[in-house]
């Protein structure tokens, strides 16, 4: 079972939480705070494995994380799943990100928390592992997308036009987060 | 209204959407908090707009505000609304939100829920049910698990793949949170092993894994279908699922293990993915485990393979794969460490990797590495990563693990004793350290157990406890280890004050403690010693006849004592009290030159030796003994009743659960004994005999283990006895002189720390000796096992040292075999949460009559009977038991029959009913779709009985005995033939489309049934489809014509699929042909081709939607004459009530009005106009109804069809009296 996804920055700003064990908000901040603590200490050439800390988990509990650019993704698990399962799961995860955002940086993130969620709501549900087939989870968020796009029909237009007016003062820079090809390990030779 | 729409949608422009918030929020950095605060003030007033897209919208900020820690659940109504929008946009914002934030907390506001997922659940939109599943999945409730179970069970069975794989998932968490639930639905989740669709395979697969992993007991019948699995399978990931659900399964059961080992061993060597083969290697490992002790054969090449393939990945370049190289190596180090020593040099040098994780692993291993010859080495690079380390986290874990290592196994690997004493003191002064209880227990243990190190450890503690001062000036943290290692350094002193060279200084440094700086427990083990350093001198005093030095001595000690009794220590201050008092007594008895040395060295008499830690539970019950009794009668105590100790086992800590008295009678293990020693106390006051003291001394000879000797004589004891006290001071004093001056706040003069030791030892012992040494040490261990003579003791002063070393458990008490039985006891489960314990059960055992699911909450309708179908090929079990419920309606409870059952029964068509009552909440419209229920008549023939143990199947229209009535949304049977029974039954449910038109759409549930002996394959229905109804294509399907069925029927099995129908009008009843055709497989291998033609009919009373009209607004409906009327007839002598509850089971009419004689009854049309009905009872055998509503066509339907419900009801209650 996953325990808890978190996503933060550098910084340790929350980009993205999900706890399959209820939190409250404060011990959510909390983790969070305590979890970047422990990640962003470690260099990048270190294991991306680290034994929980004191206020999540427990001794079956492992810290499963990935740094990209800005962004840390962690995955707080138990020992049902497979380390390096979950290693290249967050790389499903983050790919999927790139392709549904092109060329996803911190921004999108920020910015389409929702969308984010929705993607991974795709990969995991309720702690379990539920897909991680990219084409597949694509698949299912692009149908989303033109079930919500045929609903609002044109009651939504002006907003959404309001919207794209808006959107466009987002910074476009920072919009390139290298994704590093897939590690040698992770080779499934017949991904899923 | 248009007007008021264009309006909305201008106002939503202005509104601040997320992006906006999130904008804003980063515009805001300096005041972010009073920012969201004033938005927070926004979206409480959106939320009480009633624009559903303006409550999205704010909802949707709100989850956002929540990641970023601000409390939501005061919108938990809130979001629920949202979630109930129709559009599914702002439903998914809703689930969203609500799996951010709701808790058990919201346990009263989620049961509102209930209705509005299992609408989702049952919508026809493939991403409606998905988000309503995926939010299932993270909010269930114990109570939402069950209203809800029978919908996500149905689920199971839907034709897409989506949808059957999130409702595999869910599962779980309904298990979970709803236990009851897990045995009914075990064998559809079974089944779902054999899914088509892998990924629906896989799902199952992480389900039962989960199970399995805490009660792997009851899921080792699988083991064939998961071997199935794995050979077949080519999906790493649930590969890897399955073979870590082996790992949990093989403990249990070592032949698994020995079949499982070739196959492994085939996928470590083929496998390319390294997740996979690190998970087989995992797997090997437990079977290893588990064989070893069963079956004792040759594994040491499956051995050697793991200990191969962990070799590469431990020395592989990725880091991520040494550390779980080295993860698994731990666990083959638990059952042959010495295949791991192969590796030792990897692992000493990932001792040094710059990774914590990997550092803390190659720490785990170093057991399996650590040998009498290498201790010291490793221990000392350990120490130095002490230093370096700059987590505390880490330099706890290598603390522990050095305790750890040295004391393994009783100190196995330990030769030089002094040395590990200079270890424990080098590791007293590492700053923060939490392991000042460890290091003190240690210091104890070495000092009790290792006779010939006392003059050298207490040299070391008499030395701490003259320089408390020093170490106590550290911070608080630094200062709480110190207190612990203190009080272990004063009992010790205390204890084995004969080595103490200093008697008063170590006496006077105790009596100056800070006692602001200490905790309290500290100051009671220091009044102890105090008395026992006290008792000391004062002998030796009286001895030399020094009665100045008595009278100093008393003197010293009653003025600085007297502070000690202002401590808030509860304990400490009543020891500082009695031991005052006593020194008053004896300081007056002094003034009358009375020796009182050796009364008072009597309280500290004995040998302490180490017992067993169960050997307080073992203490057996003497015969004739009754704990209960008082001794006599309680009085007064006289006060000298600090003797009344409770004797134990455990070292004096700071901790909480010593007993309080336990430091201060370490001598008196068993209470027969203190007893005996308070009179011994009083005794002592007057004359000792010499003839006590020689019958004493007997039973100190004849058996070394004081405590021993008391239990097996009791009686030889009862005697007063008065003993000097032994061994005094004779033993060669200097050992070790130490450096003056002070280098750090910590260095104490004169504590040898582990740099200094070893240096000196370098410099006085050449390794020869030191091997003899060794040599020496193994044969004392074996002396020492045997048994320590108390004479051992006095052969102090030895050139070279050699230890003495009690290894053994401990003492036990007479007649207590030391076994592990307790623990096994205990742990045989070890942290099983409650949650688990109550998955716990059995699943291989047939469904018992009481398990059934079942929707609950009563109201007021009549109990319903439900048809509880299973699609199992598990035998059936015996008859269900008939319960007669109050209003005689029957559970008809249908168990799948064992193929290879008598075939004459199979012949018969048997009907068996069996009843249960059983209600259902009014607003739920009889959604069971699996679990469906029909109304049954009569009472089990005596037939029906006798073929109780007969497949029950329930052909409830086919059979004039079961008088079944043809209700809407209940099983009705569709048609037959000499290979099936197909039954079926629509739902209704009303969307509104995108265009904002009115939308009606249909679930249509068929069951098949397989009547004969042989396989029917390839199912696939063809549906004509009408101007009225057509096939919903957003379902999924293409092809209207060819719908092909995802599963078989195994002889006697029923499966079931759903049909999503889509209604172009609604007004009247409808029809629908359907044709199933399959091929019969016979079991000779012939297949025939064949086909079954049946209708679904659904009558326009369907297609109602539930409403509540007050009787104002009713009447005021009625008044309306543009309405068509309807009216009909019904032949039924039933009573009203019963009439009307059997219609507002059947359809979604709501009761406006009850009089005695009539009833008004309300509901929408599909297209939401009001449709009115009035039930009236004519006479005392017909009804009259009437139907009043917009649409004529309508009107007659409805009414037509009441008709016929209220009719078939009759006859339905007729055939159950007869």
């Amino acid at each position: 079972m996953i325990k808890a996804i978190l996503v933060f920055n550098n910084h340790g700003k929350p980009r993205l939480l999900k706890f399959y064990t209820p939190y409250t908000e404060e011990e959510q901040q909390h983790i969070v705070r305590e979890t970047f603590q422990l990640v962003s200490k470690r260099d990048d050439n270190v294991c991306n494995f680290l034994e929980g800390g004191t206020l999540i988990g427990g001794s079956d509990y492992k810290l499963i994380y990935r740094h990209y650019a800005t962004l840390y993704f962690v995955f707080c698990v138990d020992s049902s799943e497979s380390e390096l399962g979950i290693l290249d799961l967050i790389q499903v995860f983050v790919e999927t990100l790139d392709r549904r955002f092109e060329n996803v940086c911190e921004l999108d993130l920020i910015f389409h928390v929702d969308q984010v969620h929705h993607i991974l709501n795709e990969l995991v549900m309720g702690g379990m592992v539920l897909e991680t087939n990219m084409n597949e989870i694509l698949l299912r968020i692009k149908e989303q997308d033109e079930l919500e796009k045929r609903e609002s029909g044109l009651a939504a237009a002006p907003a959404r036009a309001v919207s794209a007016m808006k959107n466009m003062n987002i910074p476009q820079q920072f919009k390139e987060l290298k994704l590093p090809d897939l590690p040698s390990f992770g080779n499934f030779k017949n991904p899923f | 209204m248009a007007l008021r729409k264009v309006r909305n949608n201008l106002d939503r422009l202005f509104d601040k959407n997320l992006t906006d918030l999130i904008r804003g929020i980063r515009n805001n950095k300096e005041n972010e908090a009073k920012y969201i605060a004033a938005c927070m003030e926004e979206i409480k007033a959106e939320l009480r707009q009633e624009s559903s897209f303006v409550k999205a919208n704010a909802v949707e900020k709100l989850a956002y505000l929540q990641m970023l820690g601000y409390d939501i659940s005061w919108a938990a109504f809130n979001i629920i609304e949202v979630m109930a929008s129709t559009r599914f946009n702002e439903k998914r914002i809703g689930y969203m939100a609500a799996t951010q934030c709701f808790t058990t907390d919201n346990d009263a506001l989620i049961m509102m829920t209930t209705n509005m997922i299992r609408k989702d659940l049952q919508s026809t939109n493939l991403y409606d049910v998905g988000t309503a599943l995926s939010g299932l999945a993270c909010f269930a409730t114990p109570d939402l698990a069950r209203d809800l179970v029978n919908d996500v069970v149905n689920l199971l069975s839907s034709s897409r793949v989506y949808v059957r794989k999130k409702a595999v998932l869910v599962l779980y968490k309904i298990f979970l949170k709803y236990p009851e639930s897990l045995r009914p639905t075990f064998p559809r989740l079974k089944d779902k092993l054999e899914d088509p669709d892998p990924g629906v395979q896989s799902a199952a697969v992480n389900v039962i894994c989960e199970l399995a992993r805490k009660n792997p007991r009851n899921y080792l019948f699988l083991e064939k279908m998961f071997f199935k699995l794995m050979n077949t399978s080519s999906n790493n990931w649930m590969l890897i699922k399955i073979i870590k659900l082996f790992g949990s399964l093989v403990p249990l059961e070592a032949k698994l293990g020995k079949k499982l080992l070739e196959p492994l061993t085939n996928l470590i060597n083929s496998t390319s993915a390294m997740s996979l083969l690190y998970e087989c290697i995992n797997t090997v490992i437990a079977v290893l485990i588990s064989i070893s002790s069963e079956f004792p054969g040759d594994f040491t090449a499956s051995i050697q393979l793991c200990v191969q393939k962990l070799g590469v990945l431990i020395e592989d370049s990725d880091q991520n794969l040494k550390y779980l190289g080295l993860l698994a190596m731990g666990r083959i180090l638990q059952t042959h460490p010495k295949a791991v020593q192969a590796h030792k040099d990897i692992v000493l040098r990932c001792l040094d990797d710059k990774d914590e994780s990997i550092r803390l692993r190659a720490l785990d291993l170093l057991y399996g590495m650590v040998s009498r010859k290498n201790i010291m080495e490793i221990v000392k690079k350990l120490m130095e990563h002490v230093d370096l380390a700059e987590g505390s986290f880490y330099r706890d874990e290598l603390l522990a693990k050095i305790i750890e290592i040295c004391s393994h196994n009783n100190y196995q690997y330990i030769n030089n004793f002094e040395w590990y004493i200079s270890v424990l003191v080098e590791m007293t002064k590492v700053e923060g350290s939490k392991h000042g209880v460890k290091i003190a227990e240690q210091i104890q243990d070495v000092t009790v157990r290792v006779q010939s190190i006392r003059h050298f450890s207490v040299s070391q503690m008499a030395l701490l406890v003259e320089n408390a001062h020093l170490l106590l000036s550290g911070n608080a943290a630094q200062r709480n280890n110190v207190s612990e290692v203190l009080l272990a350094a004063a009992w010790i002193c205390g204890e084995y004050s004969e080595h103490v060279r200093d008697v008063v200084g170590v006496l006077e440094s105790m009596l100056r403690i800070k006692m602001s700086l200490v905790p309290g427990a500290l100051l009671s083990i220091y009044i102890q010693t105090i008395t026992k350093l006290y008792s000391v001198l004062l002998t030796k005093h009286e001895k030399e006849n020094d009665w100045d030095a008595v009278e100093s001595l008393d003197n010293l000690i009653l003025s600085k004592l007297p502070e000690f009794e202002y401590t808030d220590h509860l304990e400490a201050q009543e020891r500082a009290c009695n031991l005052i008092q006593i020194l008053k007594f004896i300081e007056k008895q002094h003034a009358s030159r009375t020796k009182m040395g050796d009364a008072f060295a009597m309280l500290f008499e004995g040998e302490l030796n180490p017992v067993a830690a169960k050997a307080q539970k073992r203490v057996p019950v003497p015969e004739g003994l009754d704990l209960d009794a008082y001794i006599y009668e309680p009085e007064p105590d006289s006060e000298l009743s600090e003797s009344e100790s409770e004797p134990d086992v455990s070292f004096p800590t700071m901790t909480a659960q010593s007993p309080i008295y336990d430091a201060s009678e370490p001598s008196y293990p068993s209470p027969k004994q203190s007893k005996k020693s308070k009179k011994a106390e009083q005794a002592s006051q007057y004359v000792s005999t010499e003839e006590s003291r020689r019958q004493r001394q007997l039973d100190i000879d004849s058996n070394p283990y004081y405590v021993k000797s008391d239990k097996k004589a009791p009686t030889a004891t009862k005697k007063t006895s008065n003993v000097n006290s032994r061994g005094g001071m004779n033993r060669s004093e200097s050992l070790l002189t130490a450096a003056a001056e002070l280098q750090s706040p910590l260095e104490i003069p004169g504590v040898i720390g582990l740099d200094r030791y070893l240096k000196q030892q370098s410099s006085t012992m050449s390794w020869k000796t030191a091997k003899s040494e060794r040599e020496k040490s193994k044969k004392g261990k074996r002396k020492g096992k045997k048994k320590r003579t108390q004479s051992s003791s006095d052969e102090g002063g030895d050139p070279v040292v050699v230890h003495h070393v009690n290894r053994d458990d401990g003492e036990m008490p007479e007649g207590a075999i030391s076994t592990d039985e307790e623990n096994e006891g205990k742990n045989g489960r070890p942290g099983l949460s409650d949650e688990f314990k109550a998955l716990d059960m059995d699943l291989d055992m047939p469904l018992r009559a009481d398990e059934t699911l079942f929707v609950p909450q009563p109201y007021h309708r009549p109990e319903e009977v439900d048809l509880y179908t299973l699609p199992t090929s598990r035998p059936a079990q015996a008859v269900p038991t008939v319960q007669n419920g109050e209003k005689k309606v029957k559970k008809l409870k249908k168990k799948a029959k064992q193929p290879a059952e008598k075939p004459k029964k199979k012949t018969k068509p048997a009907v068996e009913k069996t009843e249960k009552p059983r209600k259902r909440i009014k607003s739920e419209k009889s959604v069971e779709l699996n679990y469906t229920s029909i109304s049954s008549t009569g009472k089990p023939s005596k037939e029906a009985a006798a073929n109780a143990a007969e497949l029950i199947v329930a052909e409830p229209a086919t059979t004039s005995a079961n008088g079944a009535v043809s209700h809407v949304s209940r099983l009705q049977s569709l048609g037959q033939n000499g290979d099936l029974s197909v039954f079926g039954k629509v739902d209704a449910v009303i969307t509104s489309g995108p265009d904002e038109t009115t939308e009606v759409k249909g679930v249509a549930l068929i069951k098949f049934k397989n009547r004969g002996n042989d396989v029917l394959r390839r199912l696939e229905l063809s549906v004509y489809e009408t101007d009225r109804i057509t096939l919903d294509t957003s379902a999924g399907v293409i092809d209207s014509t060819s719908i092909k069925l995802p599963f078989e029927l195994t002889p006697k099995s029923i499966n079931e699929h759903t049909l999503h129908l889509k209604f172009a009008a609604v007004d009247q009843s409808q029809k629908l042909k359907v044709t199933l055709m399959y091929c019969v497989e016979k079991a000779d291998g012939i297949a025939t081709e064949d086909q079954i033609n049946f209708n679904l009919t659904i009558p326009a009373i369907r297609f109602l939607v539930y409403a509540t009209i007050g009787a104002t607004s009713y009447a005021f409906i009625l008044a309306n004459d543009d309405l068509a009327c309807a009216s009909e007839k019904a032949a039924s002598t039933q009573p009203l009530k019963a009439v009307i509850d059997e219609i507002t089971g059947a359809s979604n009419f709501s009761v406006v009005e009850f009089h005695d004689s009539a009833v008004s009854l309300y509901a929408h049309s599909a297209t939401d106009a009001p449709v009115c009905v009035l039930v009236k009872k004519l006479d005392a055998e017909t009804y009259g109804v009437s139907v009043k509503c917009s649409d004529s066509e309508l009107a007659k339907s409805v009414s037509n069809d009441l008709k016929d419900l209220v009719e078939a009801h009759e006859e339905a209650q007729n055939g159950q009296l007869s």
